[in-house]
């Protein structure tokens, strides 16, 4: 469809990788890793779809890369929480300088809650 | 647009690095994650340089097996089946 867009939606989409990737290796912690690591290769692989439809137009290789990357922006943060949520269950500690662990803190208010109700 | 390719390449290259190296289970599971999600763009980019577009339905079918594959992991580390 025009050829200059999708060349800058491909960079823009390769640099989200590289550097979301440069996160994973860098970062102290699973939480921090995964909220680097997750958003950024998320974006970018949606833009760089988002690149080939721009560079095929509405023919099938467009619309399917379209499709793809909708699914790709519903699913992956979807996962990402379901993996948050498993290493926090499977007991993961977190970086000895993390200040604030609000899932904890929840958690025990909603026993001490039920202990409340049971009494 | 080779060079993309290259970029990609590498942080795949990264994504096996923390799969190698990561000290928990967790760790390996994001790195899989990623690195299923870096070969859908690779398969997308690729489907632009050789101009054959079946290459974006391997790309659709990875997306779909890696999602369902970090969401079985993460039930088996919160500790529960795979039918609850």
């Amino acid at each position: 469809m025009s050829e200059p867009v999708a060349i800058i939606l491909f960079i823009i989409g390769g640099l989200f990788d590289l550097f979301g990737c440069i996160g994973l290796v860098r970062l102290p912690d699973i939480y921090n890793r995964l909220q680097a690591a997750t958003k950024c290769v998320t974006l970018g692989t949606s833009f760089i779809l988002f690149g080939v439809f721009f560079w095929a137009g509405f023919s099938a290789m467009g619309v399917k890369a379209l499709i793809c990357a909708v699914f790709i922006l519903i699913t992956s943060p979807t996962a990402a929480h379901a993996l948050a949520r498993g290493a926090h269950i499977s007991g993961v500690k977190l970086w000895e300088k993390s200040v604030m662990d609000r899932y904890a803190e929840d958690k025990e208010g909603k026993s001490v809650g039920g202990e409340v109700e049971k009494a | 647009m080779i060079w993309l390719i290259w970029a990609l390449v590498f942080s795949c290259f990264l994504c096996l690095y923390r799969v190698g190296a990561g000290p928990t289970p967790p760790d390996r599971t994001v790195a899989i994650d990623i690195l299923g999600t870096l070969v859908v763009g690779v398969c997308a980019i690729w489907a632009v340089i050789t101009g054959k577009d079946f290459y974006i339905n391997i790309a659709i079918a990875w997306a779909l097996l890696s999602f369902i594959g970090t969401i079985t992991l993460a039930k088996y580390l919160e500790g529960r089946g795979l039918d609850e």
